[in-house]
């Protein structure tokens, strides 16, 4: 019953949500009211259906109904009663169900925030939404079908894959797919404008707030995933340049370019027609790197993939892009710039190179992740492009970014005089160059953490001279320290807000420069009883012990780690033997901490726990990564109050 | 006699340690430097330095083996390139075809920083020759006060 | 706006055209079937000991045809699809001048042993402990199988559970060329 059920629900939807295009965009050629009135409901109608079908699809989850091949797949009875709830989203369909659920849910809003206030472009967005849904709901109904039925039904299901039974996997793909769809607001509004001619700065204006929550749920979907493959997958790093990481990294890139270059828009109305290359290339993105993950053209550690739905993703990604880009082209007369600038000196420079910056970034990860699949097609050969390509390419440009974050908001507009250079930069550039000698001089000796640490000095002394200076204006109005100098910071405006989030952004740029510059590691084999040492730790195999979970066999290792000052902790990595899987999952142990965590894998071992395998890792500066997310999410947080 | 006899034997030491045949202990870190190059084949974009699965344990074994047997790291890689094919490199040797992974981010970085220059040259060109704005218009107005407040809190 | 700006703009969304067609032709290749080097070289020389205590190496097989094949007792489910075919290749061609053997890698001996019996193999097999064979062979995942001629020299590289059908084609044709 629970897949007839879901399937006629799922089909309800796409048919409700091509008829609201269809209605809506009518409504718009046309100017009929009942008919946009009527698309609107339909939009209702889509997001009733399809949370619908998400509270049956849990329900399933919820009472073993493997009947449903989706259930069936992704848990057994075995699996723990969260888990069976996020296993939703676990696998393919039903990540296609949460985008498709989150996009309607956007829709609803922009009925909701923009049907009166915006009377001629509404009724395209509403379409333009209402279209990318129909696509999505498409894609459940034909080729990743959630609610397929299993006969015969079997006994017990098979189990989530075990290394998604992880609070990272809760959330990150929420936080992801919140960002991701995020963009598709703006997008809509981006072609209503040149549908309806109004290619002014209306629709930037308008969907300012959007960009910055969506291009925020975006960097904290990276980071959790960050956070997921540092403390799930065993290996201690964050980043490995997989191409479904590059792929969600690439639309970040455009996405902060374009936040940038939209603030240039509304202050100096330049750069029209790049605002709406940007977010159309952003958008794109987002299609590309769900493409990427479901179409297995290239290898991947996250790629759920097969079926016909690659070509689907494919098809839906040529018609947005050529679409897009197509209109972009019929309307370009009307976006012949007016630009001017003052000076090459000056705060849209700054602007400017930062857009070229990220988005040869975007185009770099873009031409290492497609290159093996262009070697294949001209050469016949296959060949790996990762991390030592990526970082190589990405340092100088990354490097370079640091710099203008601390140039661009000080930087006057139109033009900087040299008394304005020198006010806001002297100080700072002395810091950064003091700074660097002081590191050199405590014994850092790579280059390039030298010049990352001079550059983020300089960055953090610009911040500060410009805080000092306005906390200095307020006292002299009469407000006390606390409030000069808090209240600035959390006080709801734009600029401050930007600050804290550049700052965050350099205390992540700190900790990627300081964990790849002074991690170390160390693996071995020890008896029982016997000791490691590292880094001033000494690390002593204490025993194994065997025991059986709910749905896996799990071997521990006990090891009591003391340091210079005494005992330190114990620490229990263990492995874990999933019948579903074919090689045992290794569960990471660790001890975080401000300037280091100390990280634990235990490797092969004897049945009899006389000896082990451990990995001991000292990770440097990680803890500042999910810090800086922190501080990215109090910035990010303030102009969206506003 | 016996000085002889030791300088003998030092030189047939010194001649030992020099032989590329003796087994000189590797520092992990070369072992991690050319492990790092490697990719895991079961791991997809991890290296074999970074890998934590038992196929990369046993590569980078036989790396640390062949380097202590005196290989130099360019032999070792060209030992998996000949099992393996080239993909076994984490990133693409720097020559052919190849080149062109290496090159073109750069390249385009140069040609994106060209047309900045040129187009904010032009429009450095057009303000000049712009009409000076008389007076402040309602949208000008409202922008000195909203920076104003920027400025001062 | 002028007559060659009017038809330049449409380079704008002609450009993603090659980026879309490079994509489409990702669908024609699997990024997991890579064709081996090794294919036409000799075959690199192995000596191991098998389950039961002896010794074997691929220089005490030359001028014969060798099947080698590689598995583990966790690969589920190709190498238990294709183990039956193995044995019955065995027993079909032992007598005519083909050697099959099997290496066991990444495994633990216990598991793999218990293979062993659920299939009853009786051509030799030995595990691998410390993966240069499997290295040397360039195996990248299980089961993969290398057909090796009478002059030592590889010839086919079968990526996946064989069955018999390409056993027998392999086979056949190495059985064909002369010594």
């Amino acid at each position: 019953m629970t897949p007839e059920l879901g399937y006629a629900l799922t089909v309800a939807a796409l048919l409700l949500a091509v008829y609201g295009a269809g209605a809506a965009a009518l409504s718009g050629s046309r100017h009929r009211p009942d008919l946009r009135r009527s698309s609107e409901r339909a939009a209702i109608g889509v997001w009733l259906l399809i949370t619908a079908c998400m509270l049956l699809l849990v329900y399933a989850f919820l009472t073993f109904d493997f009947s449903v091949k989706y259930v069936a797949s992704n848990t057994n009875r075995g699996t723990p009663f969260y888990y069976r709830i996020t296993a939703l989203w676990g696998a393919l369909e039903g990540s296609i169900i949460l985008w498709a659920w989150m996009l309607s849910l956007y829709t609803l809003i922009v009925v909701r925030r923009y049907r009166r206030a915006q009377p001629q472009l509404y009724p395209w967005t509403l379409a333009v939404m209402l279209g990318v849904s129909s696509f999505f709901l498409l894609v459940m109904t034909i080729p990743a079908p959630p609610f397929e039925r299993l006969a015969p039904i079997p006994a017990d299901g098979r189990g989530l894959n075990p290394l998604l039974e992880d609070s990272g996997m809760i959330t990150h793909p929420v936080a992801l797919y919140l960002g991701f769809t995020g963009f598709t607001v703006p997008f809509a509004f981006a072609m209503a404008a040149l549908i309806v001619g109004r290619t002014g700065d209306e629709w930037i204006t308008i969907t300012r707030r959007w960009t910055i929550v969506a291009w925020y749920f975006l960097s904290l979907g990276l980071l959790i995933g960050g956070w997921w493959s540092y403390h799930v997958l065993g290996w201690g790093g964050y980043w490995a340049w997989d191409p479904v990481e590059n792929a969600a990294f690439m639309p970040w890139l455009t996405a902060t370019a374009f936040l940038h270059s939209a603030m240039i828009q509304e202050r100096r109305r330049m750069l029209k027609l790049w605002n709406l290359t940007l977010i159309i290339l952003t958008f794109s993105l987002t299609l590309f790197g769900t493409f990427l993950t479901r179409s297995g053209i290239i290898g991947s550690v996250h790629a759920f993939s097969q079926g016909s739905v690659g070509q689907f993703f494919l098809a839906f990604l040529a018609l947005v892009v050529l679409g897009a880009f197509s209109m972009l082209a019929w309307r370009l007369d009307r976006l012949r710039g007016q630009s001017e600038l003052d000076s090459i000196v000056s705060r849209e420079s700054a602007f400017l190179l930062n857009n070229l910056f990220l988005v040869a970034a975007a185009f770099t990860v873009f031409f290492g992740t497609v290159f093996p699949l262009l070697s294949e097609a001209v050469k016949g050969v296959k060949v790996s492009v990762g991390a030592p390509f990526f970082n190589l390419v990405s340092i100088p440009i990354f490097l370079a970014l640091i710099f203008l974050m601390g140039v661009g908001p000080l930087i006057a507009w139109r033009r900087a005089s040299a008394e304005n250079l020198r006010r806001n930069f002297l100080k700072p550039v002395l810091v950064g160059i003091g700074g660097a000698a002081l590191c050199w001089a405590l014994g850092v000796g790579n280059a390039i953490v030298l010049l990352c640490f001079a550059l983020v000095l300089f960055v953090a002394a610009t911040i500060a001279l410009d805080f000092g200076r306005a906390a200095r204006a307020r006292r002299r109005t009469g407000d006390g320290w606390r409030e000069a100098t808090w209240g600035l910071a959390l006080r709801q405006n734009r600029r401050y807000g930007g600050f804290v989030v550049h700052l965050g952004i350099l205390v992540i740029a700190l900790g990627v420069a300081g964990s790849q510059a002074w991690s170390t590691q160390h693996e071995a084999t020890v008896n029982r009883g016997e000791s490691l040492e590292l880094g001033g730790y000494t690390i002593r195999f204490d025993g194994l012990q065997a025991s059986e979970e709910s749905n896996h066999f799990k071997v521990t290792g006990t090891f009591t780690v003391t340091d210079r000052r005494g005992p330190f902790t114990v620490l229990t990595p263990a492995k874990k033997f999933y019948p579903q899987e074919q090689t045992p999952i290794a569960a990471v142990d660790y001890r975080l901490g401000f300037i280091e965590d100390l990280y634990l894998v235990l490797g092969e071992f004897a049945r009899d726990g006389s000896h082990a395998t451990i990995k001991v890792q000292i990770n440097r500066m990680v803890s500042w990564l999910w810090i800086g997310g922190l501080v990215l999410t109090l910035g990010a947080g303030q102009p969206t109050a506003a | 006699m016996s000085r002889a006899l030791a300088a003998v034997l030092l030189l047939i030491v010194a001649l030992g340690a020099g032989s590329p045949l003796a087994a000189a202990p590797v520092s992990e870190e070369v072992v991690n430097e050319v492990a790092a190059q490697l990719r895991c084949v079961v791991c997809q974009s991890l290296s074999v330095a970074d890998s934590p699965s038992e196929t990369a344990h046993q590569m980078k074994a036989i790396v640390r083996e062949r380097l202590a047997a005196g290989e130099s790291p360019e032999q070792v890689k060209a030992y998996f390139v000949e099992k393996y094919g080239l993909w076994i490199l984490l990133a693409p040797p720097r020559q052919g075809f190849n080149l062109l992974v290496w090159v073109v981010p750069f390249v385009g970085l140069a040609a994106g920083l060209v047309l900045v220059v040129v187009l904010t040259r032009r429009w450095s060109r057009r303000a000049a020759s712009a009409p000076v704005v008389a007076r402040p218009d309602a949208a000008m107005r409202e922008r000195i006060l909203r920076e104003m407040a920027e400025r001062e809190p | 706006m002028s007559g060659r700006a009017r038809v330049l703009r449409w380079a704008i969304p002609l450009a993603v055209v090659p980026v879309l067609v490079l994509l489409a032709y990702g669908f024609r290749t699997d990024p997991r079937v890579i064709p081996s080097p090794l294919v036409g070289k000799p075959a690199s020389p192995f000596a191991l000991t098998t389950f039961d205590g002896k010794p074997i190496s691929l220089e005490s097989l030359r001028g014969q045809v060798v099947v080698v094949n590689f598995w583990a007792s966790w690969c589920i489910p190709a190498c238990y699809d294709e183990a039956p075919s193995l044995e019955r290749a065995w027993q079909t061609y032992r007598d005519r001048g083909v050697v099959l053997v099997g290496v066991n890698i990444q495994d633990k001996e216990e598991p793999a042993r218990r293979f062993l019996d659920r299939f009853k193999h009786t051509f030799p097999n030995a595990p691998d402990p410390s993966g240069r064979v499997s290295v040397d062979y360039g195996v990248y995942g299980v089961p993969e199988t290398f057909f090796i001629d009478r002059q030592g020299r590889v010839r086919f590289k079968q990526v996946g559970a064989v069955t018999d059908e390409i056993v027998k084609r392999h086979v056949e044709t190495l059985l064909a060329e002369p010594a």
